[in-house]
């Protein structure tokens, strides 16, 4: 069980919903740049009627006119057309290649994204070609070439363009519908009987539209520059009026007017930078910029109350190898208060003795075994408590110190086997260098140790396991593996954390014995993490009984099952579906739905 | 004897591998089973036996590459995607993952509803069924404007359960529904399922790894094995005196909550395993 599931399930007080949009009036970024892309729009829309020139009417006795002449508030060009009006069309030029390019593109690549990641594979490699074919066309040149066919109109231009931008959507919308294709809602949605268009359409467009969203932001600026970058090397029409042909011709002018160089330079750096800016407040918003949890007052350097000192030496027997005393834990909320998960734990285990930890998921089992193992992740905080392995402290131990009790002294065994083997190295490899990280031998040596071991855990070809990579083999062959590397360096005590929940039952029959002998034959304790009763009664000498963050019971296996005492244990026993029931009642065919219509 | 509400004969599923010019695998070997209307045949098999396939192959998520499959008498085997819009109303499904196999993005009444409407039934109407959906799997009415990530595992499981139900189908397949709950969220997820077929008379397809799962909810069971049948029977003989050696090994390797009881079992399943063993050796030796 993870760090995440446990905070999200005792999270439960519903998390604030938070839409997109809420979050995006909250970002200065994403509100400055909106006001300032609507003020450009409105400005674009109004130009008709607050223009005070036609954008290609020129005056002989306007020729570079300074700004602040009458009727040229901003001057006017080498030609003698009015600047700002100029400016003030461009705009419209800018946003319409702006959306021409994108809704193009969008059109193109979301349709064929979402054929090619819904539909079979036939389907996906043609679609994949042509859109390869696409992403070879050198863009500029081609626009450039095919100015003949367009007439230099810019629309046409853009068109054009919007397909070539098509690839980078396409991929992005495949790539998502691949990933939303296979999951679990998707199938119940077929199954529900609804069609394929619905379903791409109210399903997987709604679960790739946050991308596509920001996707459009960064398309639209990507065509704004591409047609003023075109029209600032003269391609196209000149009678069109544009950014691009403004800068032109402002550079000629640099030195004898160098203001008409910066309007539109300052309006096209505005309107791109805005673009992209809102683009990147909407993936913030969109894809959710992780929440982080504000750093709690107190740091995670952790002092042992200096109480428990004192108790200990009372109440720890000399016998016990590791004693957990009144430990509690605590995770910061985004909120910046401590959420404890783990609130007072007290546990003791002798040499030679294993105790099942049981609990259901969020209550705190897992956090205290990873709080033994010192493997706790950085904002984790011990609030108070102390732990004890052979009477060293290990709260407040450092890292190194850790690492050197960490397999030698103390060794784990994960839930997940495969998710703990590297799958880039082969499992002889990641075991010598286990090994040799924790005692000095040379790389024969181990070799040799590595393959009594494996022959040890029971596989039956340790020369082919030893070379295989984690991929080859199975799940309980890897936890076999695991097992193997956990033991190899006699450990006094074994953390196991739901070691065979992911195997199946008889896999796990067999794993259990292989943990019994080991611990037999190495005189090992055994802290097993478990949820499942009939793992705990397989191999566990003593249990306790976790529930949110506390033990509230524990005792010898047998006593906590025969006599259970707290009402808690007493639930989850009679949870357990026992070997004695078996549904009596014959099957009873309903006719008429009566549970629909009551 | 009636015909069965589902009658799968000789069930052949293949996968393609992965790559170019890679060997196909069948996972199912030909397998039959029946399910008569209102009952729960249960369906038990460890990781990779193809147990879901059975499952999906009902519900036509994947292709059967032979056999057939009938449902009231008729060929659904290679059902159209229009016929298997009119088969939603009768055959539906329950999956074993409650965080995904709801739209996050969707309220659970939009969820719940969008097949109903799908299906032609009016707003207003979907609405009032929605809230007695909710309350027939014992969640508040209120439930409907909230959105999946504001439940727990069981409470999804009990929303996709409400889905299930709601266009009131007479078979729903169920792909180890319980198996990702908690311990005591498991037994009263189970109770529903129970309750709901005495209430409504739908029969279940019972996919699951855990035998003592399986005996709860099942008249009869089925055990597979690397693609096989091996085992059918009435839930009560084959899951305490099973005849085939492979669910005597699984049967064997489910551990007892009670240590005296286990060990008596852990004996037991050493015994089997010797014997096992011994029978391996002489067919070695004589074969």
């Amino acid at each position: 069980m993870s760090i995440e599931e446990l905070s999200v399930n005792s999270g439960l007080a519903a998390p604030p919903r938070k839409s997109p949009l809420r979050k995006l009036a909250t970002d200065p970024q994403a509100v400055i740049t909106s006001v300032l892309l609507m003020v450009i729009i409105i400005l674009g829309l109004l130009t008709p009627w607050i223009a005070p020139h036609d954008p290609n009417e020129a005056q002989l006795n306007a020729i570079n006119a300074t700004p602040g002449t009458p009727g040229y508030p901003l001057g006017a060009d080498q030609n003698g057309r009015d600047i700002a009006s100029r400016l003030l069309h461009s705009i419209s030029t800018s946003l319409t290649a702006g959306l021409i390019g994108a809704s193009v593109a969008l059109a193109i690549g979301i349709t064929f994204g979402l054929i090619g990641g819904y539909f079979g594979r036939r389907l996906r490699s043609a679609t994949e070609w042509v859109f390869s074919l696409i992403m070879t066309f050198p863009g500029l040149l081609l626009l450039i070439v095919l100015m003949p066919v367009t007439k230099g109109d810019y629309r046409a231009t853009m068109l054009i363009f919007g397909v070539l931008l098509s690839p980078g959507v396409y991929r992005i919308v495949r790539n998502l519908v691949l990933g939303v294709k296979n999951e679990l809602y998707v199938d119940a949605a077929r199954v529900s009987g609804l069609s394929n268009l619905r379903i791409l359409g109210r399903h997987v467009l709604f679960a790739v539209r946050g991308p596509i969203i920001v996707a459009a932001a960064f398309l639209i600026g990507s065509a704004i520059s591409l047609q003023s970058g075109l029209a600032f090397l003269g391609v196209g029409s000149n009678l069109v009026p544009s950014f691009g042909a403004m800068i032109a011709d402002g550079f000629t002018n640099l030195y004898v007017d160098p203001t008409q160089f910066i309007w539109p330079s300052v309006m096209l750096g505005t309107l791109t930078a805005s673009l992209v800016l809102l683009g990147n407040s909407l993936r913030d918003a969109f894809e959710g910029a992780k929440l982080k949890p504000s750093k709690a007052s107190a740091p995670t350097a952790i002092t042992p109350r200096t109480t428990t000192l004192t108790t200990d030496s009372i109440q720890g027997s000399a016998a016990d190898l590791l004693s957990v005393d009144d430990l509690a834990l605590a995770y910061p909320t985004p909120a910046g208060q401590l959420r404890e998960v783990v609130k007072g734990v007290s546990l003791s285990l002798r040499a030679g003795e294993t105790l099942g930890l049981v609990g259901e998921s969020g209550s705190g089992k897992t956090q205290t075994a990873f709080a033994i193992l010192g493997v706790l992740p950085p904002e984790a905080v011990v609030t108070q408590g102390s732990i004890q392995l052979d009477g060293r402290h290990l709260i407040g131990l450092s890292e190194q110190g850790l690492r050197a009790l960490r397999g030698r002294e103390i060794a784990y065994i994960p839930q997940e086997p495969m998710s703990n083997l590297d799958p880039s190295y082969t499992v002889g490899a990641q075991l010598v260098e286990g090994i040799r990280a924790s005692a000095r031998m040379s790389r024969r040596e181990a070799k040799a140790k590595v393959m009594a071991l494996l022959a040890r855990v029971g596989i039956q070809d340790p020369q082919r396991t030893f070379n295989s990579y984690p991929h080859q083999i199975s799940g309980g062959m890897a936890q076999r593996v695991l097992i193997a590397g956990a033991v190899a360096s006699r450990p006094k005590l074994l953390i196991a954390d739901e070691p065979t929940t992911a195997l199946d039952v008889t896999v796990q029959a067999e794993i259990l014995d292989l943990i019994r002998d080991l611990q037999a034959e190495l005189n090992m304790a055994v802290l097993l993490v478990t949820h499942n009763f009939g793992v705990v009664a397989d191999i566990c000498d003593r249990i306790a009984v976790m529930q949110d963050g506390r033990v509230v019971e524990s005792g010898t296996a047998l006593e906590l099952f025969r006599e259970p005492q707290h009402s808690y244990t007493q639930m989850l026993l009679g949870s357990i579906l026992d070997e004695n029931t078996v549904r009596t009642d014959q099957p009873t065919p309903v006719v008429t739905a009566t549970g629909g219509k009551n | 004897m009636t015909t069965p509400l589902l009658n799968v004969k000789d069930l052949r599923v293949t996968f393609k591998g992965h790559g170019f010019r890679s060997r196909e695998v069948e996972v199912l070997h030909g397998v039959s089973l029946t399910i008569a209307e209102g009952e729960t045949l249960g369906v038990v098999g460890e990781s990779g036996s193809g147990k879901t396939t059975i499952g999906r192959a009902v519900l036509g998520l994947v292709k059967p590459s032979g056999g057939r499959i009938t449902f009231r008498g008729s060929d659904i085997t290679h059902a159209t995607a229009k016929e298997r819009r009119t088969l939603s109303k009768d055959i539906q499904v329950v999956f074993q993952d409650p965080y995904t196999s709801l739209n996050p993005s969707l309220t659970i009444g939009d969820t719940l509803s969008e097949p109903l409407i799908v299906q032609g039934t009016s707003a207003t109407e979907a609405r009032a069924r929605v809230r007695m959906l909710l309350d027939q799997v014992g969640l508040p009415g209120d439930a409907a404007e909230r959105l999946p990530r504001e439940f727990s595992g069981g409470q999804r499981q009990r929303v996709a359960i409400a889905r299930a139900l709601a266009p009131e189908p007479k078979l729903i397949v169920c792909d180890e529904p319980v198996s990702a709950l908690d311990l005591s969220t498991q037994a009263r997820v189970m109770d529903l399922f129970i309750d709901i077929q005495r209430r409504t008379g739908v029969a279940y397809l019972f996919v699951s790894h855990d035998l003592a799962v399986v005996r709860h909810i099942s008249h009869r069971v089925s055990v597979v094995y690397r693609g096989d049948i091996v085992e059918t029977g009435p839930a009560d003989r084959v899951t305490s005196t099973p005849e085939h050696p492979y669910t005597q090994k699984l049967l064997l390797a489910a551990p007892i909550a009670d240590p005296v009881e286990q060990e008596k079992r852990r004996a037991d399943r050493h015994r089997l395993a010797e014997l096992h063993r011994e029978q391996h050796v002489q067919a070695g030796v004589s074969g």
